[in-house]
Formats: structure tokens, C-alpha cells, sequence
């Protein structure tokens, strides 16, 4: 059979897309990695909504949920995406039940966001983990780091956590790395349009001083040590016992489907991110392909919500299901929400903009986790003739372990950039292929059982 | 405008182990490159320094294939020594695996054939039957009949191989450019010049090595390299501990413990597209051979383009027209890596190719065009 | 080291971490039962033998492959506890079982 639509990611635009495309009669497919849907910030929602500490900021995404649920979407859990045929529409899938295809008319990736790498001296020893990887703990299982927690960063997540940590009884030393003048990010504009969502943010940060988190600020040159696992976190000017460090810079689109199936991208110079490009309603540069929420760029999830409802409209349209009238008035409530959503969104972008040493990290650190690559070698590489980071790849392996570069491709461009002095949307991402993620040798033969025949 | 002994078109395998190699004989060598986003064989090369399927009807393919086998040990220590890195070398002999009585007898008749037309220059190999080769390689498929091996085969990193020679010709003083495609060019006896994003350069000597590109390119240095793509595709797993002793033809274990899966030969011209049934293919062949491999994770997999005369078999020329203008064309990169720094590059250094060559000029295919 | 809330969330099912009995609450992933579990590493790393815990828990960094089932190098943050599973840590490159 043939799905009308096939959605990748069961998150705010991926659920959202899929109840409007319901509700417009098309045949849906939803496809998810996860177990249950919300994305990451529904994650767990049903099971989280009931805890104090995460119930407030949860509890929205109940309603969608509970839609997504019931909108007769074909809803497949636990299930990967391998590989992407944009051209024939044609998925090929690994989940509990092994491995197989689907195929639909138009596919929207609604892939979501990941949280931008921190690569500081120390990253990598146990009990250092991203800020979003301790509020997963919370949502799917309640627990909050042990002895005492760091959290160091900035921007909207650092003072949620702060506040959910805190509620639960585990309030942090707050290390925040903003280094933006509020007066600079003023001049952003958005403070009308943005008002609800800084009205919120506000009472985040109030919150969080009256649960007791100690703030320091501005923190640089921040460095994990320890010998096997993280002990102490120290910057210029400080230092602190630490057992567990949440790090966090904000979070970029998760572009791994859309590099390879190679729709174009654009350099987005305000959130420091390749980010595809789409027009209002999520049309990428491929006709069958649609792109919404953050994997579209960082916007939040009342925005994802709206850009899955347009994506979705914009699919009923192509495949005449609904006419330019209805198109018409059903994406004028979309809109207006996108737009208040999205109000802010410079604001913050300066606001929080990553420090430099974030985005190309000191010589000693790390930059590819996997295949232990530092940004020393990098740049020396760098300095050699790899102008990219396909050839920094062959190279040095960075971005050829199991990550496949989701957490060093965007450290490896700058690093490139820096040595090279170009700016960094002259350097092309890296390309990622198939499988999107690992599959057995063992699953993929199987695959060959049904597949048709390639031509010799 | 910079004026150098010879200019090498082409950085990547083939490319740089000629630019390495003439460096290596005093030339003051500039080697042009490419971007970050290029065909680049080289990045897919499936890394056998292979042997013994090579040359079948032209023994002197067969000939050159493994004097460059027998040149890789000295390339291998010299770049060690130059640059510290290990291009993780290892000849230890191949094999071939049969997985039907059909195979192994075709494959028989074969190796006997090539044994023949190796004259007395010896071809040495064996059948060997499955009691055998469960003494050589852990937890063959049933299907396995037996294989084929011949000492001279072996494997190497072809990414360690292509730093390596990237560095070792730059700090020996070379001039490696990248961000240099060639856009243009003109040529006279022992007089030419290039123009590219990154500047115009001239030289007494040329090597075209740039692949698929040199299809365009020859004619205007008065070669003719008629060469097409051919996709293959290649599966990698996740590392795992060392088990395999020594490569097959299509499954290899790296030094860093991944075992690669290859490959495919698929006429798709310029599209470097994956295509999952392939994939699966592979994958099936693989777990047919060794099933334990099924349980491995396959973490990297992708598909690059083969460089193809007509014939399969290299192309290496001097232009007629105008002497100094060489071109190198080959799939080989990394098992004839040895025969290129090593042999060719003094050949062109100094000015004439041996006689040994002389059955890879493209000339062959007018002759088959007139007949 | 992660503490559990018993009061936000009852800990139900019971899955062996390094051959040790740990109650989780049910949606735990198994990354999570590793952390609860206090274990010092997930794994060791197969280039440099480097310990390492869970990164990013949603499936992006692969730093907490564990064995699971008797299965090699599956991302634990990906996989939900089932009652009686069995979550090892990893020392080096996973073997290869002929």
C-alpha cells in the first residue's frame, strides 16, 4: 500500500502534521525511534504528567498526544528510518518486527532537534552528560542526579532544568556562559509579539532563585576534571565540587535524513546551523519532501506544532484532497501561532549565541567522541589540505564511528573554518549515508529476501 | 602564475602517490586537488592491496599488479618514516571464497589460465578445498566449497594510505592545493599550463590522475583516456575483535577491528545514490560466507564511482603530441599505489615510460575500434 | 549517579545491571537502569579503552552502547527495561562470535 503522507518523528510537528493530514482524509504513516510519542519535550508525557517537578511544562502536550493517538494514523514505534528513497517515496524501516519498506506520495521529516555539542576539556568522563539527557531522566523515570550537580551553559533549557531539578529536591549550581549583553539582544526586537513566551521565560528564572539555584555568571574557559569519572568543574576565576555536569549550548535541527537525502541547506549565521531549506509550508527543495519543526530550524514546539499543521495542509493540497480556499482557512490559525511562536526567536538566538571556544573547541579536547579525535588534529589536518568535512573524515575518522558525525560534523566545519579563515557557511556539511543508523548484517540480508532485483 | 618540474592533476590516490613519487626523485612538484565534495574514489576504495584476480587474458596487468604488491612494503616503511602514520599493511595472502562446486571449478579454471599465460614468470596459487580452509578462516558458512588463495595478496587503510602520501609529499617540500579543480588548460611539447580556481600553473611535465575528470581533460594535452563510472557499494560493521587472519576478495577486517563488505559492480553512470537491494545483497553474500558476521551492527555504508577503461584494465600514457603530458587511470588505487610512487613516478621524472607499460596505452582501443 | 523519587515514580520492574538486581520504574530505557544503577562506565571505549556514561539518553551520541541481552552495542538509551533484562557493560571492541 501507499500512504498519502509519511511522517518521520512522532514529536509536537510530527503528531500535529499527522492529525491535520487525518482530518483532511489522507492515509497516514508515522514512524518514530522512540517507544511512546511526544518527541523530547512530550517524551514520556503520559507517564510524566502526574510528577511535580515536570508536570507544569508537560502537561500541554497531553491534548496533542491524546489527538495524535486517536487521529487513525498508522503509528509505528520503536522503528528507524534507514534509509530514504526521496525519489521512488520509498522508506526502509527496522523496528521490532524487522526490516521493511514503506512507501508514500509526499514524506515530512519532522526530525526534531539535538542539543549542540559542548566539547570542553573533560567532556567525555563519566558523569558529564548534556542538560537534556538529566530532563529525560526525569520525565521517563523520575530520578535526579546524585551528590552535587553542575549545570553549565545557557539558554531556555539551562533555567527550565534548573527550576524541574530543583522542584525535585535537586537544585544546582547554575554556571551560566552567556556573555551577550541584554541590551544587545534587545535590539533583536520581538518583546510585544514575544511577550507570553518571555513572560514565561521571566518567571523561570524567578523561580529558580526562589528554589535556592546559585547563579554565577558570566562563567569562561569552563574545564570537567577528574581522573576516571568527573570530580571537580573549574573555570577562570573558580572552581567547584562537582558529580554530575550538565552541559548545554542550545540545541541545532537534526539534519542527518535531510543532508543525505541531499536537499539543499542554508547556514542560518543567527543560530550557528545548517538548517534545510523550506518554504512557509515546509517544502524542502525535493517535491515529495517536506520538512517541520525544529528539525526545519530552532523555533520551539508551538512552532513545530504549527509548521507540522502547514507541512500537512500543503500535503493535502498536492494531492487534491483539499483546494486553495480550504488550504486558505485552515492555515490562517497555524500562522498567526507560528508567528507569535517564532516572535522571540532572534531575541534568544543573540541572547544565548554559543561562545567561540563551544563552537571550535582548545586543541586538547576531544572533538570526535567516537574515534577520539582532537580538535588539535583537526586543525593540524586542516592546515594539511582537508578544506571539508568529507576529507577531514577520510583523514581522521572523525565522523565515521557509530555517531556518524551527529555530534562532531558541526565542531569539524568550524575547526575547518577557524584554520582556513573562511566563514563557516563556505564549508559544506558532512554528507551522512545510509543506514541513518546501524542495522544488523543480518537484518539487512534478510531485506534482500523481498527486495526486487537491482539492475546489473 | 607559478612555474614548477612537473604538475600533478588529481590529489587523490593515483594523484598522490605519483606527486610523492616524483617529489621523491628531486622534481618540484605541485599537486592539484579538488574540493571537500569531489567523486573521490579514493575515499571508497575497499582497500585490498589484491592480487590474484588481476590480469586475466593480460598478463601483464597481472605483471604490474604484483610488482606493485612487492613494492608496497618499502612504500609502507617509507611513510612511516616520514609521517608516523601506519597505513596498516598486512600481505599475509587472500583468498578467494567459492560458494557452490560451480564457483570453485570456474575459479579453478581460471587461476590455471592465468598460472599459463604467466609464462616464467610463475603465478603461484592454490585450491583449497573446505577441510583446509576451516584450518585458515573462523566459522565458514556451509555453503562455503572451498577458495582460492595466492600469497601475494593483502590489504592496506586506504584513508591512513592517502594522508600519509598527502603529508609526506607536503613536508617533503611538495606544494599540495586543494580547491584547485582544473578549469582550463593548454599545452606544447614540454610546455604546459593549467588554470584553476586557485591559480594558473606552469610546467615542463604533466600528470593527469584526476579520474573521471581526465575524460575531459586528455584531449586537451593530446591523451585520449576514454574511462566511465562504475558504482560499487561497500557495508563496514562496527569494530569488533581481530578474527580475520587475512582478507577475501569482498570481506576484509581493518586494523581498527571494522570489517568491511564489498561490493557491487553497477553501470549507473555519475549517481553515487545508495541502493538498499544491493546493500542486501552483500550483506547476504557475507553472512553466507562467515554467518556470525550477521550479528555485527553495520555502522557506515556508502557507494563511490570505479574508474573504467572499457577494458577494466589501467590506462598510462605519454601524449605523442605533446611529450611530457602523462596520464595514470586506474581502479586500483591503493594496491597499485606501490607500482605508482615507485616505479611510475621515476619513469615520468625521467621522461619516458618503460617499455613494460606500453600494452596500457589507450592506443589499444583504436585498434579495437578499427578490427 | 542518578537517585530515583519513588514518590513521583514507583520503581516496578526489575532488570540485572552487571549481574545486579535494580528495581526501575516501567519506561525506563536501559541507559537509565545504568545510571540508577551507579555503575562507573557503560562501557570502555574500543579505541583507547576510556570509560564512558550515557551522553545525550535520546539516541544521538552512541556513547552508551552496552551489551543487552546477550546482544552487542545496542543503544541503550534507545532500548525500554523488560523485566529480567540483562544490561552489561562493554570492554573494548564488542568480539566477534564465529
Amino acid at each position: 500500500m501507499i500512504h498519502d503522507l509519511a511522517i518521520i518523528g512522532a514529536g509536537p510537528a510530527g503528531m500535529a502534521a499527522a492529525v491535520e493530514a487525518r482530518a483532511c482524509g489522507l492515509s497516514v504513516l508515522v514512524v518514530d525511534d522512540n517507544p511512546a510519542p511526544g518527541g523530547q519535550v512530550f517524551r514520556a508525557a503520559e507517564a510524566a504528567a502526574p510528577d511535580p517537578a515536570v508536570g507544569p511544562e508537560i502537561a500541554p502536550g497531553l491534548a496533542l498526544i491524546a489527538a495524535f493517538r486517536a487521529s487513525g494514523a498508522e503509528y509505528r514505534p520503536a522503528t528507524t528510518l534507514w534509509h530514504l528513497d526521496p525519489d521512488e517515496g520509498l522508506l526502509s524501516l527496522a523496528g521490532p518486527q524487522g526490516v521493511d519498506e514503506a512507501r508514500a506520495r509526499r514524506v515530512l521529516l519532522a526530525t526534531g532537534a539535538q542539543e549542540r555539542a559542548v566539547p570542553i576539556p573533560g567532556w567525555t568522563l563519566p558523569g558529564v552528560m548534556t542538560a537534556g539527557a538529566a530532563q529525560i531522566m526525569l520525565k521517563t523515570t523520575g530520578a535526579v542526579p546524585a551528590g552535587r550537580t553542575v549545570l553549565a551553559g545557557q539558554g531556555p533549557l539551562v533555567w527550565l532544568l534548573a527550576v524541574q531539578l530543583a522542584r525535585a529536591g535537586a537544585a544546582p549550581l547554575l554556571l551560566e556562559t552567556r556573555s551577550t549583553g541584554l541590551a544587545a539582544a534587545l535590539s533583536q526586537g520581538g518583546l510585544w509579539s514575544g511577550r507570553r513566551l518571555l513572560a514565561k521565560g521571566l518567571a523561570l528564572m524567578a523561580e529558580a532563585r526562589r528554589r535556592g539555584v546559585r547563579v554565577v555568571r558570566p562563567v569562561r574557559g569552563l574545564r570537567a576534571e577528574g581522573t576516571t569519572r568527573v570530580e571537580r568543574i573549574a573555570w577562570d576565576g573558580g572552581a567547584a565540587p562537582c558529580d554530575t555536569l550538565l552541559l548545554h549550548e542550545g540545541v541545532i535541527p537534526q539534519t542527518h535524513v535531510s543532508r543525505a537525502i541531499g536537499v539543499d541547506h542554508a547556514w542560518d549565521a543567527g543560530q550557528a546551523c545548517w538548517r534545510p531549506v523550506t518554504d512557509g509550508f515546509g517544502a524542502s527543495s525535493h517535491d515529495r519532501i517536506a520538512i517541520a519543526g525544529d528539525g526545519a530550524g530552532i523555533g520551539g514546539w508551538e512552532a513545530a506544532v504549527a509548521a507540522g499543521r502547514l507541512a500537512a495542509l500543503d500535503t493535502a493540497r498536492r494531492l487534491d484532497a483539499l483546494d486553495a480556499a480550504g488550504v486558505a482557512a485552515r492555515s490562517a490559525a497555524p500562522l498567526a501561532a507560528r508567528r507569535a511562536a517564532l516572535a522571540l526567536r532572534p531575541l534568544l538566538d543573540a541572547f544565548y549565541a554559543p561562545p567561540a571556544s563551544v563552537l571550535a573547541p582548545p586543541d586538547d579536547v576531544l572533538a570526535c567522541r567516537c574515534e577520539e579525535v582532537t580538535a588539535g588534529a583537526i586543525r593540524a589536518a586542516a592546515r594539511l589540505g582537508a578544506t571539508g568535512p568529507n576529507q577531514m573524515k577520510a583523514y581522521l575518522r572523525c565522523g565515521m564511528g557509530p555517531c556518524q558525525g551527529r555530534i562532531c560534523a558541526p565542531s569539524v566545519a568550524a575547526l575547518i573554518a577557524e584554520v582556513r579563515g573562511v566563514p563557516p557557511e563556505t564549508i559544506a556539511p558532512l554528507r551522512p549515508r545510509a543506514p541513518y543508523k546501524p542495522i544488523t548484517v543480518g537484518q539487512l540480508a534478510a531485506s534482500a529476501e523481498s527486495a526486487q532485483q537491482p539492475p546489473q | 602564475m607559478t612555474a614548477r618540474d612537473a604538475i600533478v592533476v588529481g590529489g587523490g590516490l593515483v594523484g598522490a602517490a605519483i606527486a610523492h613519487g616524483l617529489r621523491g626523485q628531486g622534481l618540484d612538484t605541485v599537486l592539484l586537488d579538488e574540493g571537500d565534495v569531489a567523486f573521490r574514489a579514493s575515499r571508497g576504495n575497499f582497500g585490498l592491496v589484491w592480487v590474484q584476480s588481476k590480469g586475466f587474458g593480460a598478463p601483464w596487468y597481472q605483471q604490474w599488479t604484483r610488482g606493485s604488491a612487492g613494492e608496497w612494503p618499502a612504500l609502507a616503511a617509507d611513510l612511516a618514516a616520514r609521517t608516523g602514520i601506519d597505513t596498516a599493511l598486512q600481505q599475509p595472502g587472500g583468498v578467494h571464497l567459492c560458494l557452490s562446486e560451480a564457483e570453485f571449478d570456474d575459479r579453478a579454471a581460471r587461476m590455471a589460465r592465468m598460472q599459463a599465460e604467466a609464462g616464467n614468470h610463475g603465478f603461484d596459487h592454490r585450491m583449497i578445498r573446505r577441510g583446509e580452509l576451516d584450518d585458515m578462516l573462523p566459522g565458514l558458512g556451509p555453503s562455503v566449497v572451498g577458495a582460492s588463495f595466492t600469497p601475494y595478496d593483502g590489504h592496506a587503510s586506504p584513508l591512513a594510505l592517502l594522508q600519509a602520501l598527502h603529508r609526506a609529499f607536503t613536508e617533503a617540500g611538495g606544494a599540495y592545493i586543494p580547491n584547485a579543480k582544473v578549469t582550463g588548460g593548454s599545452a606544447a611539447p614540454h610546455d604546459f599550463r593549467v588554470e584553476t580556481a586557485a591559480g594558473a600553473f606552469t610546467a615542463p611535465r604533466i600528470v593527469l590522475a584526476a579520474g573521471l575528470g581526465n575524460a575531459d581533460l586528455a584531449p586537451v594535452f593530446g591523451l585520449n583516456t576514454p574511462v566511465r563510472p562504475q558504482r560499487g557499494q561497500i557495508l563496514v560493521t562496527e569494530r569488533a575483535g581481530t578474527i580475520l587472519p587475512m582478507p577475501t576478495t569482498t570481506i576484509r577486517q581493518t586494523g581498527e577491528g571494522t570489517i568491511m563488505l564489498g561490493d557491487s559492480m553497477e553501470e549507473a553512470g555519475f549517481d553515487t545514490r545508495q541502493a538498499p537491494p544491493v546493500m542486501a545483497q552483500i550483506a547476504q553474500r557475507a553472512a553466507l560466507c562467515f554467518p556470525w558476521i550477521a550479528e555485527l551492527n553495520i555502522v557506515r555504508a556508502w557507494s563511490a564511482l570505479r574508474v573504467m577503461a572499457p577494458d577494466g584494465l589501467p590506462i598510462y600514457d605519454q601524449s605523442d603530441r605533446f611529450p611530457g603530458a602523462f596520464t595514470a587511470n586506474c581502479h586500483s588505487g591503493v594496491t597499485l599505489a606501490g607500482a605508482h610512487a615507485r616505479l611510475l613516478a621515476p619513469m615520468i621524472a625521467a621522461g619516458a615510460l618503460d617499455p613494460v607499460l606500453a600494452p596500457f596505452t589507450a592506443k589499444r582501443f583504436d585498434v579495437q575500434t578499427a578490427a | 549517579m542518578f537517585r530515583p523519587r519513588p514518590d513521583a515514580r514507583p520503581a516496578t520492574i526489575e532488570v540485572l545491571v552487571d549481574g545486579t538486581p535494580v528495581l526501575v520504574p516501567a519506561g525506563a530505557s536501559a541507559a537509565a537502569a545504568v545510571l540508577l544503577a551507579g555503575l562507573p562506565a557503560i562501557r570502555e571505549t574500543p579505541v583507547s579503552g576510556s570509560p564512558r556514561l550515557p551522553l545525550c539518553m535520546m539516541g544521538v551520541c552512541f556513547d552508551c552502547l552496552a551489551e543487552i541481552d546477550g546482544v552487542a552495542n545496542r543503544q541503550a538509551c534507545m532500548v525500554p527495561v523488560a523485566p529480567g533484562m540483562r544490561i552489561a557493560r562493554q570492554h573494548g571492541a564488542r568480539a566477534a562470535r564465529p
